[in-house]
């Protein structure tokens, strides 16, 4: 790979890199046919974000032609090359990114003012792919707005704030800070704002919903959108499903996609009375939710009994949901790799589909090429860690 | 003025008297060379001389000349001392260091000779502190032996620019090497750390070079650890010079302008690393 980029577009790739530091730890580099993809996953496996950088965003963009190559390193490292972000601008003039795969190097020149000029010869690690799948646009609903809405909205929530939660009626979002259950209610503070669907430039509802996830991520995302000033598109669909965030322009396209939190009765049956929706499903539905993810959560607990009772509170506890959704996921993966696809339609299946994180699962196949590539690189990434290649 | 009339009828006891406007024109300059508490004072007819070193490795100088006092009265040909810079820093700022224009703390330092504290008055908005700080045996400075004959490699440069490298320096590499060459890449300053190298090249036509007048290549390492305190004489001034003898050590000169825009010079010297290796 070989490639150049100048101007106000140096900042651009800089600010993205950084916002995808605030997911993992590590940049997951892929010089494509279709542009240069960089990514990076969190370490449970909870949040993914892919930016895009189509082959005219740079003023030079030559791949080797052949075969594919791909590679991760530390994030931290790549920060380092755009250390001064606010003096970026101004100081260099172009940067050139070069990949020497025989040296293992992955070469960042920046040509700076005054006829300064720094390099950055990083070491890198071969990967497989890291692709999460999801297909934002089968997703009921969805909404577009300037960044800025979504900035003065986050900006309300303290800093130490994890998870926010988001419902939506025909015309309404609202915002508020997610409690976890076993806070204790006389301490928490609740701070919810509503956004009218005047103030986005597309909102589209197709099922009243509400959905819990991390606002670390968004932070970072809403960074990047500001600086470019790119609006920013929200899709989701129901609880437990990954809401994914995104950015687009006509050379670079930013996907965040964050696991939700698993359904929670009872916000869901307070944000239906105040969404004026229908009554909340009939209870045998959710209660064949909660019993399916009991199993997938923990083969050991007997489902039968809650089958017919009312979902118990342990179940609502939104930190081990969410381990738990990712551990299933990860559970779920082997099988995968073990059984293949002869797996039937036995008692594990349901749960599969409602509740396991959806992110490099095979709910939303777009295509199944795009189905086999996780799996695979989840292989990789485990064994990968082992051979350390400097 | 209380700092005035109070001190005028002790001024015969001192052999060293220093008054400042503003105090603040000692403190910053002070500061560039804080990394250790101790720190050797050397006063001549000339002015102040302000050492700090480290490990044998490293020497800070900060030179205040006379003319930047409002008033240097010295009774003997040297005058000299050792005391806690950071006390005397703390002294300085005792009124909290306002930088708001208008708002300076005046300052009279007094010293009655060996064996006794270093006097300081302090006056701001007609309040007087006193600071009396114990000073301690002198010792001896290690002399660097840095000749300007013996310089292999010299350029000046805007501050400017060294700040942004400085500032982005891989903190994970041991060593900063410095590069210096007739030829390409005629100033360089590398790092190797953990995730890589990165090498920072100024070409000798730069606008931010203002001379450079190297006769050798040289390559030389010194240890990151001891040159980052140098950052913060990097950062109060507007021109460095950087310098390199025959046996490889290291001088940096700084030129750093006050608050009333007069000239102070700070000097750091430091050895180089040892190992060598190829690279």
């Amino acid at each position: 790979m070989d490639c150049v980029v100048t101007g106000g577009n140096v900042k651009v790739l800089a600010k993205a890199i950084h916002s995808l530091s605030r997911i993992g730890d590590e940049l997951y580099v892929e010089p494509q046919e279709d542009g240069l993809a960089l990514r990076s996953v969190n370490s449970s496996r909870s949040a993914y974000a892919c930016f895009l950088f189509a082959p005219l965003f740079f003023s030079r963009y030559t791949i080797s032609s052949g075969h594919a190559f791909r590679c991760k390193m530390a994030i931290k490292s790549v920060q380092a090359v755009f250390r001064s972000l606010a003096t970026l601008e101004k100081t260099v003039e172009k940067c050139h990114i070069e990949l020497d795969e025989q040296k293992n190097r992955l070469t960042f020149t920046l040509h700076c003012k005054h006829g300064l000029m720094k390099t950055h010869n990083l070491s890198f690690q071969d990967s497989e792919s890291l692709q999460a799948v999801f297909d934002k646009d089968s997703y009921g609903n969805a909404f577009r707005s300037h960044p800025r809405l979504l900035v003065d909205t986050v900006v309300h929530f303290p800093p130490s704030l994890d998870e926010v939660t988001v419902s939506v009626s025909d015309d309404r979002m609202w915002f508020r800070n997610h409690v976890e259950e076993e806070a204790d209610q006389s301490k928490a503070m609740l701070t919810e704002l509503c956004l009218a669907s005047d103030e986005f430039d597309h909102f589209a509802v197709q099922v009243h919903n509400s959905i819990t996830f991390c606002l670390k991520e968004l932070r970072g995302l809403l960074v990047f959108a500001e600086s470019t000033g790119l609006p920013i598109s929200m899709y989701f669909d129901e609880p437990g499903s990954p809401v994914v965030l995104s950015v687009t322009d006509s050379v670079l396209e930013g996907n965040f996609v964050l696991a939700t939190l698993s359904d929670d009765p009872n916000h869901r049956k307070n944000n239906t009375r105040r969404a004026r929706t229908p009554p909340p499903p009939p209870d045998d539905f959710m209660n064949d939710d909660i019993d399916s993810y009991l199993i997938a959560m923990d083969t050991s607990i007997a489902p039968g009994p809650s089958a017919t009772g009312p979902p118990t509170p342990p179940l609502a506890d939104s930190i081990c949901s969410k381990q738990a959704a990712a551990a299933n996921h990860r559970t779920r993966l082997h099988s995968e790799e073990e059984e293949e696809d002869d797996e039937t339609v036995d008692s594990s299946r349901p749960p599969n589909k409602k509740f396991c994180s959806l992110f490099f699962g095979s709910v939303f196949p777009p295509s199944s090429q795009m189905t086999t590539q996780p799996v695979t690189s989840q292989e990789v990434l485990a064994s990968d860690s082992e051979d350390d290649v400097e | 003025m209380p700092l005035s009339t109070q001190s005028q009828a002790d001024d015969e006891q001192y052999v060293l008297v220093a008054s400042l406007d503003n105090a603040r024109n000692l403190s910053n300059i002070l500061k560039a060379i804080t990394f250790k508490d101790h720190a050797i004072f050397n006063a001549t007819p000339n002015g102040l001389k302000v050492t700090v070193e480290d490990s044998k490795c490293l020497q800070a100088n900060a030179f205040i000349q006379a003319e930047i006092f409002q008033e240097f009265t010295i009774k003997e040909d040297s005058v000299g001392f050792q005391v806690n810079l950071t006390v005397l820093l703390d002294c300085l700022n005792i009124f909290g260091g306002s930088t708001a224009p208008g708002v300076s703390t005046a300052l009279r330092m007094c010293y009655k000779g060996y064996g006794h504290p270093l006097t300081l008055f302090l006056e701001e908005g007609g309040v007087v502190t006193v600071c009396k700080i114990n000073t301690q045996e002198p010792e001896e400075p290690v002399d660097f032996d840095f000749c300007s004959t013996n310089v292999t490699n010299k350029v000046i440069l805007q501050s400017e620019s060294l700040k942004e490298a400085f500032s982005e320096l891989d903190m994970t590499s041991e060593v900063l090497q410095i590069t210096m060459s007739p030829s390409q890449p005629y100033f360089r300053l590398s790092t190797f750390g953990n995730s890589g190298n990165a090498h920072y090249d100024y070409p000798k036509d730069s606008d931010m070079m203002e001379l450079f007048r190297c006769t050798k290549t040289q390559t030389n390492r010194y240890k990151m650890s001891l040159l980052k305190p140098s950052t913060k004489a990097l950062a109060l001034s507007c021109k460095v010079s950087v310098r390199t003898d025959s046996r490889g050590f290291l001088s940096l000169q700084y030129l750093v302008r006050n608050d009333d825009g007069q000239i102070c010079f700070v000097e750091y010297f430091c050895c180089p690393d040892e190992d060598v290796e190829e690279e």
